[in-house]
């Protein structure tokens, strides 16, 4: 019987192969008596020599595999056992309680993590597996055990949580992917699974008796599927063959210039939704960023996002994306997300609601704030602001006195800032009519398609009822994409689509005969639609 | 002894690679160096200790450094605090 269960995507892709399960190593270390507390400390101070010497030699490893960021942790292990109060206190409970050494290492193991596990700041909380980690490589050699070399053949690894030093050290020809119960999106693990471009999972209950079975991990879906019948083995096989054979169709197509054969030169950007985005973004040539969604900041938390924060995720991706646009677009949320501290009333019909642009004009101090973080970090970058909803110029000059406003506010505080350019979302069919009185106003527009859909047609896009009636290339809404890019032209400003039909490579030809100017999608669709700008009629 | 304070510029703060690097730097110079901050103080060549204070950005902190040559160290230790933290 095949079993199916939902995870966290760490890392998207497909593996198909034989689950390895790494056993938990935290080997039960048993308290005995001893005689000679001298010589228990010398034997410790041997061991702990040689896991620091093991360590220097994982990061050499590491080093060369997935290079200097990634592997500094290492290093870093090798100065914590050289710690002074590491290792008087290992010294002190071999002394004082007569003990192993085995015993007083893991023992001060669990206090060190316990201190840093109670830490408020997140990064010093995450160093409590640093501390266990380390231990356990002492009682290893303590125990004089040699490190797990069970992974022999291509498999897909399966462990509780896999320690930095663990991952690192997994025969990287024998790893297909990687599925966790615990670790986070930012885990080592996960930066790790990136580097070494495998799927991964997290959040899935591990079985060890799983260990030898066959797998799936379907990273698209965030699926891991153990013992799957011969339909899902086929089922995924063709799906992995189909896999390699577009990326390796599609990388040849990196580094190309996105131009049609008409010599059309196409922008072409990426949609991301967190600064962790942007590295997936650049992989796949992205030319730009052409929407940046600024939800994530305000998502997921207690209370409004700072600042200063809002500005270091700004800041981070202008200067990631080195000088290339980057389009971030304002806060664009409402009724229907689930932002406590917004204290938003319920809305019967929250799509039509106080949202995203109406909900920054109604309350211009959360706006400010964004527009300060945003503005500051046009100091570090091209950046380009975008804003959502628009229905009318009114919106537009009320916004940029805004704008205006937080510049003075800069000037006298003595706060730089660079150029920017402003810009806003067509995303209502009252935007597209007036797109000639709107262009006047911005430097550019970007067409947001799956609301311009929803709003043109008055078909909910929540409603799945619907779909028979929402006809995505309804000639209604590619006549108000051509009039929005029509009107932009006029006035001499560019026009881009950020919606999916932007990924839509049925219709990239029709917007190029549009004559639209830049196409922003997923990252894994970039590669796609540069193939179908560049070899389409 | 001498002293100076630093504003911390690190997104983490005092985080585990430069704290180890800075016990090398601290033993290089043969001087004791003591990092307080908020009322609290460790010794800089005690890494476990110094992140233990869970110094963040934007904390600033005051570094006395007490041996031979003081003076000079303490503008090394100054030099070095700007360069990783």
């Amino acid at each position: 019987m095949s079993k199916c269960i939902s995870g966290k995507i760490v890392y998207d892709g497909i593996a198909v192969g034989k689950i390895y399960y790494y056993g938990v190593k935290a080997s039960v270390v048993k308290r005995s008596k001893i005689d000679d507390a001298n010589a228990e400390i010398e034997r410790y101070k041997k061991a702990r020599d040689q896991a620091i010497d093991e360590l220097n030699d994982i990061y050499e490893k590491a080093l060369v595999e997935v290079g200097e960021a990634n592997a500094a942790i290492f290093e870093t292990h090798a100065m914590l056992l050289d710690d002074d109060d590491y290792n008087d206190s290992v010294y002190n409970i071999i002394e004082t309680q007569m003990v192993n050494a085995e015993y007083a290492v893991a023992t001060t193991a669990d206090n060190f993590a316990k201190m840093f596990s109670e830490m408020e700041d997140e990064y010093f909380r995450a160093r409590s597996a640093d501390m266990i980690d380390i231990s356990e490589r002492v009682i290893r050699v303590l125990e004089n055990r040699k490190e797990d070399e069970g992974l022999t053949s291509p498999s897909i690894v399966i462990a509780e949580n896999l320690a930095p030093s663990e991952t690192v050290q997994l025969d990287k020809s024998c790893l297909l992917g990687f599925v966790t119960h615990q670790g986070s999106v930012n885990s080592h693990t996960a930066i790790l699974a990136r580097a070494m471009n495998i799927p991964a999972l997290v959040e899935i209950e591990i079985d060890p008796e799983w260990n030898g079975k066959m797998g799936i991990i379907d990273g698209n879906e965030g699926i891991f599927i153990v013992d799957p019948t011969s339909q899902e083995l086929d089922k995924y096989n063709k799906k992995l063959l189909e896999q390699k054979e577009k990326q390796q169709l599609l990388q040849q197509y990196k580094g190309k210039e996105t131009i049609s054969k008409s010599g059309k030169k196409i922008k072409l950007f990426a949609n991301i939704g967190n600064v962790s985005d942007v590295a997936a973004a650049l992989e796949n040539d992205a030319e730009g960023i052409g929407l940046f969604r600024s939800e994530f900041l305000y998502l997921g938390t207690d209370d409004y996002p700072s600042e200063e924060e809002q500005f270091q995720a700004y800041k981070t991706v202008a200067e990631m994306m080195a000088g290339k646009l980057v389009v971030i677009r304002t806060l664009d949320i409402g009724a229907d997300k689930q932002v406590d501290y917004f204290d938003l009333e319920k809305e019967d019909n929250p799509a039509m609601g106080l949202r995203a642009i109406r909900l920054c004009l109604t309350r211009p101090e959360i706006f400010k704030t964004q527009l300060r973080a945003l503005i500051r970090a046009s100091a570090y970058g091209n950046i380009a602001i975008m804003y959502p909803m628009i229905i009318s110029v009114d919106e537009v000059r009320r916004i940029k006195d805004l704008v205006e406003e937080v510049k003075k506010e800069l000037d006298a505080a003595g706060v730089g800032y660079g150029k920017f350019s402003q810009g806003i979302m067509i995303e209502t069919p009252a935007s597209a009519v007036i797109s000639d009185l709107l262009a006047k106003e911005v430097d550019f527009f970007s067409i947001g398609t799956n609301d311009l859909i929803q709003y043109t047609l008055a078909a909910d896009r929540q409603n799945p009822k619907l779909e028979l009636f929402t006809d995505t290339h309804h000639e209604a809404v590619l006549r108000l994409i051509k009039m929005a890019i029509d009107n932009g032209h006029k006035e001499g400003i560019w026009v881009g689509i950020c919606g999916e039909l932007g990924a839509d490579t049925t219709l990239t030809s029709r917007f190029l005969e549009m004559g639209i100017d830049e196409l922003s999608v997923s990252s894994s669709f970039l590669l796609k639609v540069r193939r179908q700008v560049i070899e389409g009629d | 002894m001498k002293t100076f304070n630093y504003t911390i510029t690190d997104e983490v703060g005092i985080h585990a690679r430069p704290a180890g690097q800075l016990k090398k730097k601290v033993k290089e110079l043969g001087i004791k160096a003591v990092l307080g901050v908020d009322g609290k103080e460790a010794d800089v060549t005690k890494t476990l200790q110094l992140m233990q204070l869970g110094v963040k950005k934007g904390q600033t902190v005051t570094i006395s450094v007490e041996g031979d040559n003081e003076e000079e160290a303490a503008v090394a230790l100054e030099e070095f605090f700007k360069e990783n933290f």
